[in-house]
């Protein structure tokens, strides 16, 4: 543990906006040299926002980086790498074809004559590097094929050849097994130990224990505290991440289930998912739990054809539904809120009036045509039942906050009046009030008798919400629960496997006031399945922890 | 979060699919800030100074300033030339607007135009009457169009290699169909006809088809779902397919279009000049695409407007109308057509960059006012 002295690096009293959206808000917090420091917070929290700005990437609107006192201009990654801020992130970007020792040392390589690239000295160098951090890479090799563990090795094997004396690391554990993890933080230790400080994102407490000293949580953009770990318990931390009593967020809702809308079954898309079967009744909420990854957002979008399917039947009111056409479940009553707002649910640079109006344009056309306001009117009806804020219906769409754009995509399905509605992690990123209007929705669309089939990946939104709770793992639904059944242990058990049943339990009953217990959560910012099936292997593994709290907790 | 914001409110919104929203009471307004700010002065400033009012206005400056210092530029003779010269260019422009803002393009047009009119050439010399031969050449542009689509929406193949091939390929069959001879002797009531002006003033008929097609052309991309779609495609094709559009279906059917306008500039060409040779038309592809980015159509999809095409069409037309009076060799004309198409890609980014650099520096918290009620 370090001395209370000067700090390395000092954030100090940064803002950062994109658009109307304040993503970090004066926030300040200091790095020690000889420590590392963990930074928490929920999805959202402006985390990744602060890495991008210690990155060079991003540039805060207001405040600086300070590093030895003297605040940094960072315009670019180079400018950070020269000011010897390294970022180590979650994904390597390491040249696949290029060799291990290439990839060291990519941004100055040693010269020969001629200010020819040195191969000999490059090789020698990264064989010493590795030495130092007491790892067996051949720096000869291609890139290409190295676990992603030794990937990150290789970038932080990057980063000291930079001389870099503060350490980024964002995320750098989500896709790797326990195994791995720990050689990795046996090298991040090594490094904090030669007097580098730094800077730890993770989503699991374990392994914040296990590495860090110093624990900064942010909430919403804002910083809520910086403290020494030593003292403070899991449970301190998951109360400062989410601050607010959670009970207010779920309406109460009493529901008669009618008739099933939409079934499902033996739907299989090769690669994806196989075997899934299931109905979805008028006036419920079903929930598809499980790890990202585990085929949910697939499903949905095999339903409603924007992907193909390989076998299997959907009907909707009975009537069996074409297989990759979103036209004709459109025209049956589907509605998809997609998982990725930007990507898939809006056309960031089209008006807020063209986006809500887009599924429909079609049959808002008089003649064939658009002319007399009839989107404008529909954009207006729509934009205001959901109590959208904005400017003008003209704007850009990518103007809004994230809350607000979640409800012009909301408005632009609603108003085709759906009788099934399939929403995809349908409260991701956005703010706590507009959440709870998200959920209040959703159970009055239920009520007035429309099918609704929940994506999420946030346990208390799928417990506080769901009538039923389908849960799939590596492409199956492997559990189905009802609303008594459901717990935040039977969905993580059924979510990783049985077997892991022991620690999970651990996990998920630690983190309960909040909930969002277990790998799903971690695996909630991963992008591809490797990652969460390792997440979910990690949640389970049975690891010495640190001092501190000593429980399995990822959140 | 007030108290009685649990359950959805009684205030039920009445509607065939009434979704169930709480009332408003149930939640405090203001959660977060409206896009005020920087952003509206941004659009503000945008609409005033947008860039295809901006061709425009140049436009009609370069047309003003030639017709005083360029001498002949204004006689009606030279309308009449300006605008046949213009013609193909407009013409094949229109469709080109679209393709362009569905993200993709195609720089087979030009080719498509000569093996159009070297087809004409040879069907005339194998005896068909010209009624015939007009309309097969519109569907011969118009297959050679469902090919290029083909390949970019089946094959999934990136536009520009599946249009730089059948630029070559299409070009190569217009020589093999006519060889290096040119048909001349079209019937003089067709080539009278395109060379003509509306009762002997300096109007040419073919200005009239051309303002048709124009505002027609301009209706659908403004006015009809199939522009809401191509926008939709062009900005985001996954959220356009998210929502329900068959991106590739339209993206098919505009290269079938842009193959038929090109074949039928491919017969006005061989009409005007009375000459039906297989390398007409070439080159015409880079004039084409220089008008659609000049007038303000987004290399990379998703922004433009026809009025803007028409602006960037005119002007440089007008300008190198105005430049050839002034003896400017046809190579230096390649010169200003090259530069600004590299203008037209340039100044709209820089403009964006320094755009958002200014709404950097100047960023002030949104103040707090109450959204204006749409509807109340």
């Amino acid at each position: 543990m370090s001395a209370e002295h000067a700090p390395l690096l000092a954030v100090r009293d940064v803002s950062k906006s994109f658009g109307a959206v304040a993503a970090v808000r004066d926030v300040s917090f200091p790095l020690y040299a000889g420590e590392a420091h963990a930074l928490v917070g929920e999805n959202g929290a402006g985390k990744s926002t602060i890495v991008k700005m210690l990155a060079g990437v991003h540039r805060p609107d207001t405040g600086a980086i300070e590093l030895d006192g003297v605040p940094l201009d960072l315009r670019s990654p180079a400018d950070a790498r020269a000011a010897g801020i390294a970022v180590i992130y979650q994904e390597p970007t390491l040249f696949p074809d290029l060799s291990v020792a290439e990839n060291i040392a990519m941004a100055n390589p040693p010269r020969g004559r001629l200010r020819t690239i040195d191969r000999g000295r490059q090789l020698r160098d990264a064989e010493a590097l590795f030495r130092r951090l007491g790892v067996m890479i051949d720096p000869a090799r291609p890139a290409r094929g190295l676990s992603i563990a030794d990937q990150q090795v290789v970038e932080i094997a990057k980063a000291l050849s930079a001389d870099a004396r503060v350490l980024v690391m964002d995320e750098p554990t989500a896709a790797l097994s326990a195994v791995e993890v720990e050689r990795l933080f046996t090298v991040a230790r090594s490094l904090r130990d030669r007097g580098a400080a730094i800077l730890f994102i993770s989503h699991r407490f374990d392994e914040i224990t296990s590495l860090c000293q110093r624990v900064t949580v942010m909430r919403d953009g804002r910083h809520v505290s910086t403290d020494p770990l030593a003292g403070l318990t899991v449970d301190d931390l998951v109360r400062r991440m989410v601050g607010r009593d959670l009970s207010t967020l779920y309406p109460e809702r009493t529901t008669t289930p009618g008739d099933v809308v939409l079934e499902v079954d033996g739907l299989r898309r090769d690669g994806f998912f196989r075997d899934v079967s299931f109905q979805v009744r008028a006036g419920e909420i079903v929930a598809l739990a499980g790890l990202v990854g585990s085929g949910r957002s697939e499903v949905a979008q095999a339903i409603f054809g924007v992907d193909p399917r390989d076998a299997g039947t959907v009907r909707v009111h009975g009537r069996p539904l074409r297989a990759g056409s979103p036209r004709a479940a459109m025209a049956a009553g589907l509605a998809l809120v997609p998982e990725d707002r930007r990507l898939q649910g809006l056309v960031m640079d089209a008006s807020i009036s063209r986006n809500v109006t887009l599924p429909r344009s079609g049959t808002l056309a008089r003649l064939g045509l658009l002319f007399g306001g009839s989107e404008r009117r529909a954009a207006a009806e729509w934009t205001a039942r959901l109590q959208t804020k904005y400017g003008r219906l003209a704007d850009a769409v990518s103007t809004l906050s994230g809350g607000n754009q979640q409800k012009v995509v909301l408005a632009k399905w609603l108003s085709t009046l759906p009788r099934v509605l399939m929403v995809d992690e349908p409260t991701r990123g956005i703010d706590i009030g507009t959440k709870a209007e998200v959920h209040r929705l959703m159970s009055g669309l239920a009520e007035d008798g429309v099918a609704v089939l929940m994506v999420s990946s946030e346990l208390p939104e799928v417990l506080g919400l769901a009538d039923r709770v389908l849960v799939m793992r590596e492409g199956r639904l492997v559990a189905e629960l009802d609303r008594a059944q459901a717990t935040e242990e039977s969905v993580m058990f059924a979510a990783v496997g049985q077997t892991r049943a022991a620690s999970a339990q651990s996990a998920a009953s630690s983190g309960s006031d909040d909930s969002p217990a277990g790998s799903a959560r971690t695996a909630d910012k991963d992008r591809n399945a490797s990652a969460d099936r390792s997440a979910g292997t990690n949640a389970g593994t049975d690891r010495k922890t640190g001092a501190g709290a000593g429980v399995e907790v990822a959140l | 979060m007030s108290a009685d914001g649990n359950r959805p409110a009684g205030t039920r919104l009445a509607g065939a699919n009434p979704a169930g929203i709480a009332a408003g009471a149930a939640l405090p307004p203001g959660g977060d800030a409206r896009p005020r700010g920087a952003a509206g002065r941004g659009a503000r400033l945008g609409r005033l100074a947008s860039w295809d009012l901006g061709v425009v206005v140049l436009a009609v400056l370069t047309i003003v300033v030639a017709s005083g210092t360029v001498e002949n530029f204004s006689t009606s003779r030279n309308f009449t030339f300006l605008v046949l010269d213009l013609l193909p260019i407009a013409l094949i422009a229109l469709p080109m607007t679209f393709v362009i803002v569905t993200g993709e393009i195609d720089l087979s047009v030009a080719s498509t135009l000569g093996l159009s009119s070297a087809t004409m050439g040879y069907l005339w010399n194998q005896g068909l009457t010209i009624e015939t031969i007009i309309p097969l050449c519109v569907v011969l542009g118009a297959v050679l169009g469902a090919v290029n689509g083909l390949f970019v929406t089946v094959f999934r193949l990136p536009s520009l290699a599946v249009t730089i091939g059948t630029m070559a390929l299409f070009r190569g069959l217009a020589l093999v169909v006519l060889g290096d001879t040119a048909v001349a002797d079209f019937p003089a009531r067709y080539t009278d006809w395109v060379t003509g002006t509306i009762g002997g003033s300096a109007v040419p008929n073919v200005l009239i088809p051309l303002a048709v097609l124009a505002a027609l052309f301009g209706v659908v991309l403004h006015a009809t779902p199939v522009g809401r779609w191509s926008f939709a495609a062009g900005a985001s094709e996954h959220a356009a397919r998210f929502a329900g559009i068959r991106v590739g279906r339209l993206k098919f059917w505009l290269y079938v279009v842009t193959g038929a306008v090109a074949g039928l500039a491919g017969v006005l060409w061989t009409l005007r000049y009375s000459s039906a040779r297989a390398d007409n038309g070439a080159g015409l592809e880079l004039a084409v695409v220089a008008a659609v980015l000049l007038g303000g159509v987004s290399i990379f999809g998703g922004r433009g407007t026809l009025p803007g095409v028409v602006g960037g069409v005119v002007l440089l037309a007008a300008l190198q109308n105005a430049l050839r009076l002034s003896d400017v060799s046809n190579e230096s004309l390649n010169v200003v057509t090259g530069a600004l198409l590299v203008v037209s890609v340039l100044v709209p980014n820089l403009i964006r960059r320094t755009r958002s650099a200014f709404a950097r520096t100047r960023h002030r918290p949104a103040p707090l006012s109450p959204p204006p009620l749409p509807g109340s």
